[in-house]
């Protein structure tokens, strides 16, 4: 075997592919020769930004209104792969990418090996590397089917980086009906308003965790985060104990974040946050208890409490 | 109604985590227990049953040891009963491996409703219930934060990154359930005495009628070249706050030209 085609898992809206898709097109480009697309939604749309970043052509189902898409677009995808093979495909570890790829294994009764953040050829095999234990080990594995290798990525594990390339070719692809297994339709979509710097893409992020001591006290976090600029984001407890949305979650269930700073407050670091913070350049954190695993990581550490530091540095921040 | 709930039974997840240097497996010796992510399927579950004013709650589960101490735990939260699947074949089974070998045993059991929780907290692929849903060729809505069943319709508020969808299908269905939307029940003393009597059947592959082939490290078709140290993020400065630690943050913030 070896890796000569590889086809990216393609998500996104109306405003574009999402960075992530980018991000896996940067990754295949390295490894195969050619990169193709495969979207269950509007690609034709996205054919022009995803050609600039490598892709030859992007196979397009048109929209997939009112259905949940992963079930449909594995159908179609293992029909796809029937006349237009490849040797890997690539999703990013979203809910649908986790959803298709899923019922794609089964379908084509391959491996699907996910929650990687590297991938490399060696021996004519696709080898991704997936960290373990909060990031302090990486475990590397090697696809041994006969058959293309299914493999998610986290988002952030690779830069995207436009080649320039011209508009891929944009081919029309029938969907394919999966049956009664398809039958879960979606009646409403709601948006939940966010302002302000998005968590994905902030250049300071703002964290706050169980240590705040009560739900009122993340406004705090939210107003500091407002005189930096920054995004606000949280740690999964205070997440699971319905203080914040869940769309504020840092960590290895939520979203993963690599800004310039990374302030957490009242965050111990467990490595289910750590996981999705450790990438940031800068990192402080404040926190009461001297042996909180987020010091183990943090550039400027301090041991004190949030209650305090925290009003503190809001003065000193509105005076200047 | 029949509820059955997805349960994997994991290492402490307090204990630091280790693999096995010669199988590269998860070190599995210690005691399992519940995996936290699977308590809100089960609690999901008891509520499901308890407002459709009737059913049953069964657990099935997958271990390579016959290990039940995490199952008795949600016996003792109100499940009625479960099944076990467990024989040496299985170890080094991969997502796919572990979903045909959990749906076999599911389909023994002709349930209205599957309930996973979204992703384990020591494997977590989040792609096994999607698995099982396929291997059943089943209807599925995954990441739900609430779920509400009307008659032969299961109504599903699911996460999405910009906020939650309504999706709804036609029972039978598999359902995954995020962490954290329900409060899971302390087990009972009375619960947990009445555990102990529930019954666990256990099965192996050739009950089920599963190739072993197609499950363990055989049917997982890849193969763990090599396991490094990552490279480990040097601390920098811990300082305790004497009532000036702000002044610190802001020198720190001006560095880096952030202020």
């Amino acid at each position: 075997m070896s890796v000569e085609t590889i086809l990216v898992f393609g998500e996104g809206d109306e405003s574009g592919p999402s960075g992530l898709t980018l991000e896996l097109l940067a990754a295949a480009r390295d490894l195969a020769t050619n990169v193709e697309v495969f979207v269950a939604g509007d690609g034709a749309a996205m054919a022009t930004e995803l050609g600039s970043h490598g892709a030859s052509t992007v196979y397009s189902t048109g929209p997939i209104d009112g259905k949940l898409m992963g079930v449909h677009a594995a159908a179609t995808l293992k029909v796809h792969l029937e006349s237009q093979a490849a040797d890997a495909i690539f999703f990013g570890q979203t809910p649908d990418g986790r959803d298709t790829a899923a019922r794609l294994a089964v379908q084509l009764d391959q491996p699907v090996v996910t929650n990687n953040v590297g991938a490399s050829v060696e021996d004519g095999a696709l080898v991704v590397e997936e960290p373990v234990f909060g990031g302090t080990q990486n475990v590397f594995t090697a696809f041994r089917n006969d058959g293309p290798a299914l493999a998610l990525f986290r988002p952030k594990s690779f830069e995207a980086e436009a080649t320039g390339g011209a508009a891929a070719e944009v081919v029309t692809v029938d969907t394919v009906d999966p049956g009664v297994a398809g039958a879960a339709t979606v009646t409403g979509r709601h948006v939940e308003e966010r302002s302000g710097p998005q968590l994905d893409d902030a250049e300071v992020v703002v964290s706050g965790g169980r240590g705040l001591g009560q739900p009122e006290a993340y406004e705090m976090v939210d107003e500091l985060a407002g005189l930096l600029g920054a995004a606000s984001g949280a740690s999964r407890a205070i997440v699971d104990a319905g203080w914040v949305p869940y769309a504020k979650q840092v960590g290895q269930t939520g979203k993963v974040v690599k800004p310039n700073v990374y302030l957490a407050c009242g965050i111990s670091g467990a490595t289910q946050h750590l996981v999705g913070m450790k990438g940031s350049k800068n990192i402080i954190a404040i926190n009461k208890d001297p042996e909180a695993p987020i010091f183990g990581v943090a550039d400027l550490g301090i041991v004190g409490d949030v209650h305090k530091v925290i009003p503190a540095l809001i003065e000193a921040l509105k005076s200047r | 109604m029949k509820v059955v709930v997805c349960v994997k039974q994991i290492p402490d997840p307090a204990l630091p985590g280790e693999l096995d240097p010669t199988t590269n497996y998860l070190k599995r010796d210690d005691k399992l227990i519940l995996d936290e992510s699977d308590s809100y399927g089960v609690e999901m579950a008891l509520q499901l049953v308890e407002s459709a004013g009737g059913g049953e709650v069964s657990l099935v589960s997958m271990a390579a040891n016959n290990e039940v101490s995490g199952l008795r735990t949600a016996l003792a939260m109100g499940a009625e009963d479960a099944v076990l699947v467990s024989d040496d074949a299985l170890a080094g089974s991969d997502a796919l491996g572990t979903a045909r070998v959990l749906a076999a045993a599911i389909s023994r059991m002709s349930p209205d409703l599957v309930l996973a929780g979204v992703e384990s907290s020591d494997g977590y692929t989040g792609t096994v219930p999607e698995m099982i849903a396929g291997v059943l060729d089943m209807p599925s809505i995954t990441f739900a934060k609430q779920i509400e069943v009307d008659g032969n319709t299961v109504k599903v508020q699911r996460q999405t990154e910009a906020g939650y969808d309504d999706v709804e299908c036609q029972t039978p269905a598999l359902v995954s359930v995020t962490a954290g939307v329900v409060e899971p029940r302390y087990p009972s003393f009375k619960g947990i005495m009445a555990a102990k009597k529930k019954p666990v059947e256990e099965l192996d592959l050739a009950a089920l009628g599963v190739d072993g082939s197609t499950v363990g490290q055989g049917g997982a078709r890849q193969e763990t070249v090599r396991v490094t140290d990552a490279e480990e993020r040097q601390a920098g400065e811990v300082i305790e706050d004497e009532g000036d630690a702000h002044e610190k943050i802001v020198e720190f913030l001006g560095e880096l030209k952030i202020v």
